[in-house]
C-alpha cells in the first residue's frame, strides 16, 4: 500500500506560531473578569488525623476571602472510584478526595485552601493557616511494608490481574542449563511536566467553565461533574494547550474539583495552581519499586521460564502497581512464565501511569538479563534476542496484528555499527584518556491499547475551499492537532494547509483521552470516519446535481485533489467543493463520523516493537558516565507525520536516559514525606546530558488496531533506552547496575 | 488623576499621557517602598506600564497576573528550570526569583517582545523550522536564552551551546532540536545578534 501523500508529511505543528510567540494560554493564564486565586496547604504529616484548624490569622490577612477545609468544604457528591482514563469514562486518580474528613492518609494530602484576591496574598495567608495534628505510624517504603506484603488480585485500576500463569515455570527451570537470578530496585519517579497541574473555574449560572491541564477533556468533565453531582452537560473544560503531561494529567486529580468548588463559595472565578513541590503529592507518581527475575535457558540460548516477583507500595485505597512484567510476558517465544504482583499498603498517594508506566521499569530488568545471559553463554546479545524471537504472542498464541522486531534489529545495528563491536565486557578494554567506552543494546515493546468507546470526529468544508476538523482531544505536545489535519486533507483529498484544527473542548465530539499511546489510533480513526463521510457526501451530492459536470457519473469514477472532484483520467472535467456548494447557495458542508473500536478481543497480539542502541564513555574515578549517542528504530505501524513521531520517539529516549542515570524521588522514611520535591534536587536531563539521538521508523501494515494501521509512538522511544544505556556501562566497566537510577556514588565503588 | 488600581492597568507611558507620580529613585534608596503596595513603573517589551505592587511581587508574577503578559511561564518559582527566563536590559535573568519592583527604570523583554509585528525572529522561526518544541511551555525560557546566547557568543560549538542552554529545562527533551535551531541562526548570518541588542 502506497503512503498517502498528506499523511505522513513532516508538516510542522499546527501550534508552533502560538507556541514561538507566546499567545498560547495555558490553563492557568485564562483571566476571567473578577478571578480570584486559590492555594492549597497540604499536610506535613504523612499519617493521623487533623485535631484541629486555626483559620484565624489567614481569615484577617488582607485580601483573603475564604479558607476552606473539611470543617466547612462541602461534601462530594459520590464516593470516587479509580478507573484508568483510556475506559473514556471518569478518571479519578485515586478512590479518595481530600478535605471531607479529619484523616491523614499521605503527606501533601490538602487540608485546606485559601482563597485571595491576589496570588501573593492567597499564597502569603495559606502559610498562616494553623494545622495541628495527631500523628499516628506510618509506612511509605518497601522496606517498612515488606513484612506486610500481600498478593494483589489485580492492579491498574483492575485492568490487569495480579497474577499470570502459562506453561509450566518449574519443569521450565528443571530443563535450563543456565539459571540467572536478579532483584533490581527502583526509586519512585514523578512527571514533572515544566507546566504545573492547575484549573480556572468559572460559573455562570449552573454552568461550570473549567480550564483545566488535562490528557482528556472529557475525563475531567465527567469526574468532576461526577464529584459535584452536577449534570456532565453543565461542565465544559477546555484544554487547548497542555504543557506536557508524560502521566501526570491523565487522570483526574481533586484540583479542578477543589477549584470549581472555591469559585462556587466565593461567588468569582478561581484559579488554582499547584506548586511545584505541591506537584509531588497531588498528581500521582511513579511508585518506588523491587522485581526480582528469573531466567532459565539452555545452553543456545533458547528461554525455558521466567519467573517474575514485583513488590511496590500503593495507597490504602486502591490496589495499583504499574504493570512492570509485560515486557518480559511479551518479548519472547518462553512456554513458561510466572508473574506476581505483590503490594505494601503505603502512606502515599494513590500511584498512577507514568510515561511507559511498567514497560520502562519492566524492560530495564528483562533486557538487562538478557544481556548477562548472552554473556554467560558467550552469545552476541543481539543474537541471544534473534534466538528466542517471538514470531507470534507468547500469552495468547494468536498472531501478530503486526511486528517488524526483526527489522527494527537488523536497521539498528546496521546504523549504530553494531557488528564490528568489540564484545569483550573488560574494564578499560575500549578507553580514551580517563572515559572507559562501551556500547550495549535493547529491545522495546509497548502494547497497542484498544480504546473501548466511540471515538467522533467532525469535519466541515467551507465555499471558500477551506476546512475544519474538529475533535476533543487536547494535544498534550505530542502532534495530535497536526495529525488532525493531516488525516483530515488526506480522506477529504485536500492539502493539509487548508484545513483548520479545533480541538480541546468538550464542546467538540468527543475522543478518549490521550494516554497509553493510543491517542493518535483513536483521533486519527475518528477524524478519518468523519472526513471521508464528509467527502463521499459531497461528491455525492456532485454526481445529483444536474448542474454539475459530474451529474451522474459513477461515484467510483471519482478523485478529489486540492478540493476538486472530477472524473479519473479525466481532470478536465470536474468541480471544485466550494463551486458545487456555492452555486447551491450553501455555505458550508459537514459531517460527524463515528469510529467504533473493534474491542479487545481482536483474536491478535498488539503491540509496537523496537531496538535501542547506546554507547557511553564512564569516568570510574568520578563516578561520571556520559552518554555519547543513542540510536533507536521502532515499528510503530503507520506514521502520520514523520517530524512531530520523530519529536516524541526522541523525547522518549531521552526519558530512558533520565530514567537511567538520573531521576529518583527519594523517601524519607522517618518524616514518610517526599524529601526531594523540586526541580533543582528532582533531576532529569538538561541541555548538556543529552547527545545527539538517532531515530528511524520502519513503517509496518497494521489492518488490525485502527482504520490508519496507527500504533503510536508516545511511549515506545523509552521503552529499552535505559537497558541499552546499562548494558553499555556493563560493557564499558565489566560491572552489572541493577538499580534505577545508576548514581555516581554506585558508579565509583569499586567491583 | 485617577487613583491607581490593585491589579491590572492599562498603558501609561505613551507620548502626551500623564505619568502618575511614583516613588524618586532618592525614596527608593531610602527604602521607602513597601511593605504596603506601590505604584511602579515598567517598562516590557517597550511599553511602559503603570502598576501598582506590593515589593514581594515577583517580575514573573507582575508579567503574568498584573500584566497579562503570560508568555514567560511558571514551572518552578525556585530559579530551576528557566521557563521564566526573560531580558532585562538586554541580560537574561529568571523572573520568579527578580522582584518587580527592582526592575523599574529598565526594559524588560519577554518573548512576546521577539518578532517584529508578524514577522517572527528567525530564532522563532528556527524552533518552527527545527521542531525545537513539543508542549510549548518552557519555549519562550528556551527562546529568550537563545536568543541571548547568540548576543553573548555562545553559540561556538554544539557544547558550548548545550552548557549554556542548560539553565533552560525541556521535559519533552527537544534538546537536540532546540541546538539544530540555534546552529541554523547562527550559520545564517547573525540577524539574531543584531535583533538580540534591540
Amino acid at each position: 500500500m502506497s503512503i498517502p501523500p498528506q499523511i505522513g508529511r513532516g508538516v510542522p505543528r499546527a501550534d508552533a506560531h502560538a507556541k514561538v510567540t507566546g499567545a498560547a494560554r495555558y490553563s492557568a493564564e485564562h483571566r476571567p473578569t473578577g478571578a480570584v486565586h486559590a492555594v492549597l496547604v497540604c499536610s506535613r504529616v504523612p499519617s493521623g488525623r487533623i485535631t484541629g484548624i486555626d483559620a484565624s490569622r489567614a481569615l484577617v490577612s488582607e485580601g483573603v476571602l475564604a479558607v476552606l477545609s473539611h470543617l466547612n468544604l462541602p461534601r462530594v457528591a459520590a464516593q470516587p472510584r479509580l478507573i484508568p482514563s483510556l475506559a473514556g469514562t471518569t478518571a479519578h486518580g485515586q478512590s479518595f478526595f481530600p478535605m471531607q474528613d479529619e484523616r491523614i492518609h499521605y503527606a501533601g494530602q490538602p487540608v485546606a485552601m485559601v482563597v485571595a484576591d491576589t496570588l501573593e496574598r492567597a499564597e502569603h495567608a495559606a502559610e498562616l493557616v494553623g494545622v495541628d495534628y495527631a500523628e499516628e505510624p506510618w509506612t511509605t517504603t518497601v522496606d517498612q511494608g515488606r513484612d506486610r506484603a500481600y498478593e494483589a488480585e489485580h492492579i491498574f485500576g483492575g485492568f490487569v490481574p495480579g497474577r499470570t500463569d502459562r506453561g509450566d515455570v518449574e519443569a521450565g527451570l528443571a530443563e535450563a542449563e543456565t539459571v540467572l537470578e536478579s532483584t533490581h530496585r527502583f526509586a519512585a519517579n514523578h512527571h514533572n511536566a515544566i507546566e504545573p497541574s492547575a484549573a480556572t473555574a468559572v460559573w455562570e449560572d449552573s454552568k461550570l467553565t473549567l480550564y483545566d491541564t488535562t490528557q482528556g477533556p472529557t475525563a475531567t468533565r465527567l469526574t468532576v461533574a461526577e464529584l459535584l453531582g452536577v449534570p456532565p452537560s453543565n461542565v465544559r473544560v477546555v484544554s487547548e494547550f497542555v504543557g506536557g503531561s508524560f502521566g501526570g494529567k491523565a487522570m483526574i486529580w481533586a484540583h479542578p474539583t477543589l477549584a470549581a468548588m472555591a469559585a462556587q463559595h466565593v461567588r468569582a472565578p478561581v484559579t488554582l495552581a499547584l506548586t511545584r513541590a505541591q506537584t509531588f503529592s497531588n498528581t500521582g507518581h511513579r511508585e518506588e519499586q523491587e522485581h526480582t527475575l528469573t531466567l532459565g535457558a539452555r545452553s543456545d540460548g533458547t528461554l525455558t521460564a521466567i519467573r517474575y516477583r514485583k513488590l511496590s507500595p500503593t495507597s490504602h485505597f486502591d490496589d495499583w502497581a504499574e504493570p512492570s512484567l509485560g515486557p518480559a510476558a511479551q518479548l519472547y517465544a518462553c512456554p513458561n512464565f510466572e508473574g506476581v504482583y505483590d503490594l505494601v499498603r503505603a502512606n502515599t498517594m494513590t500511584p498512577t501511569f507514568m510515561r511507559a508506566p511498567g514497560e520502562g521499569t519492566g524492560a530495564f530488568v528483562i533486557e538487562t538479563a538478557m544481556d548477562e545471559l548472552a554473556h554467560e553463554l558467550g552469545l552476541d546479545p543481539l543474537e541471544l534476542r534473534l534466538r528466542n524471537h517471538a514470531d507470534t504472542d507468547p500469552e495468547t498464541g494468536n498472531p501478530w496484528s503486526s511486528k517488524g522486531l526483526r527489522e527494527c534489529y537488523a536497521r539498528g545495528a546496521e546504523l549504530f555499527g553494531w557488528h564490528s563491536r568489540d564484545p569483550r565486557p573488560v574494564q578499560g578494554a575500549r578507553r580514551e584518556g580517563d572515559w572507559l567506552l562501551g556500547t550495549g543494546m535493547a529491545s522495546a515493546v509497548y502494547p497497542v491499547y484498544s480504546v473501548m468507546n466511540p471515538q467522533r470526529a467532525r469535519a466541515r468544508v467551507y465555499a471558500d475551499g477551506r476546512a475544519v476538523v474538529e475533535t476533543g482531544c487536547s494535544d498534550i505536545g505530542t502532534g495530535a492537532a497536526t495529525v488532525m489535519g493531516q488525516v483530515a486533507a488526506e480522506a477529504l483529498g485536500m492539502q493539509s494547509e487548508a484545513v483548520t484544527v479545533h480541538y480541546g473542548d468538550t464542546e467538540l465530539p468527543n475522543t478518549v483521552a490521550a494516554v497509553g499511546s493510543a491517542g493518535a489510533g483513536a483521533v486519527s480513526a475518528a477524524v478519518h470516519t468523519a472526513a471521508r463521510k464528509l467527502r463521499d457526501q459531497l461528491v455525492a451530492q456532485a454526481l445529483a446535481d444536474q448542474g454539475s459536470p459530474l451529474y451522474g457519473a459513477d461515484p467510483d469514477e471519482i478523485e478529489v485533489r486540492s478540493g476538486r472532484m472530477s472524473l479519473r483520467g479525466s481532470p478536465g472535467t470536474g468541480e471544485a467543493y466550494g463551486e458545487m456548494l456555492g452555486r447551491n447557495m450553501t455555505f458550508d458542508a459537514e459531517a460527524v463520523g463515528s469510529w467504533q473500536p473493534p474491542g479487545r478481543d481482536s483474536g491478535y497480539g498488539t503491540a509496537t516493537f523496537g531496538a535501542q542502541f547506546a554507547e557511553v564513555a564512564v569516568d570510574p574515578g568520578l563516578g561520571l558516565v556520559r552518554v555519547r549517542r543513542m540510536t533507536g528504530v521502532f515499528a510503530p505501524g503507520r506514521v502520520l507525520n514523520r517530524r512531530t513521531a520523530h519529536s516524541q520517539l526522541m523525547g522518549g529516549m531521552l526519558w530512558g536516559l533520565g530514567q537511567a542515570l538520573l531521576e529518583a524521588t527519594h523517601m524519607e522514611p522517618n518524616q514518610g514525606r517526599w524529601a526531594n520535591p523540586s526541580l533543582g534536587e528532582y533531576l532529569v536531563p538538561v541541555n548538556a546530558d543529552t547527545p545527539d539521538v538517532q531515530v528511524e521508523m520502519l513503517e509496518v501494515e497494521d489492518r488490525v488496531v485502527n482504520p490508519l494501521g496507527v500504533k503510536g509512538v508516545g511511549e515506545i522511544g523509552q521503552v529499552g533506552a535505559a537497558a541499552a544505556i546499562a548494558n553499555a556501562l556493563f560493557h564499558a566497566t565489566g560491572r552489572r547496575f541493577r538499580d534505577l537510577p545508576i548514581t555516581i556514588e554506585s558508579v565509583m565503588a569499586p567491583a | 488623576m485617577t487613583p491607581p488600581q490593585e491589579g491590572r492597568t492599562g498603558l501609561a507611558g505613551l507620548a502626551g499621557h500623564t505619568v502618575p507620580r511614583q516613588a524618586t529613585a532618592a525614596e527608593r534608596d531610602r527604602g521607602e517602598i513597601g511593605p504596603e503596595p506601590a505604584d511602579v513603573l515598567l517598562t516590557v517589551n517597550g511599553t511602559v506600564h503603570r502598576v501598582r505592587l506590593e515589593p514581594r511581587v515577583s517580575l514573573l508574577d507582575a508579567l503574568r497576573e498584573r500584566l497579562d503578559v503570560t508568555g514567560p511561564k511558571k514551572g518552578c518559582n525556585q530559579g530551576a528550570c528557566g521557563a521564566c527566563t526573560v531580558w532585562v536590559d538586554g541580560h537574561r535573568v529568571l523572573a520568579c526569583l527578580t522582584l518587580a519592583v527592582a526592575c523599574e527604570g529598565r526594559e524588560v523583554t519577554t518573548v512576546e517582545g521577539l518578532a517584529d509585528g508578524d514577522e517572527l525572529h528567525p530564532m522563532q522561526e528556527a524552533f518552527v523550522d527545527n521542531d525545537a518544541l513539543q508542549c510549548g511551555y518552557c519555549t519562550p525560557g528556551q527562546l529568550m536564552s537563545a536568543v541571548a546566547l547568540m548576543k553573548e557568543g555562545h553559540h561556538r560549538d554544539d557544547a558550548e551551546i548545550a552548557e549554556w542552554m542548560s539553565g533552560n529545562i525541556c521535559r519533552c527533551a527537544a534538546y537536540p532540536n532546540i541546538r539544530r535551531a540555534i546552529r541554523q541562526v547562527r550559520d545564517s548570518g547573525g540577524r539574531a545578534e543584531q535583533e538580540g541588542e534591540s
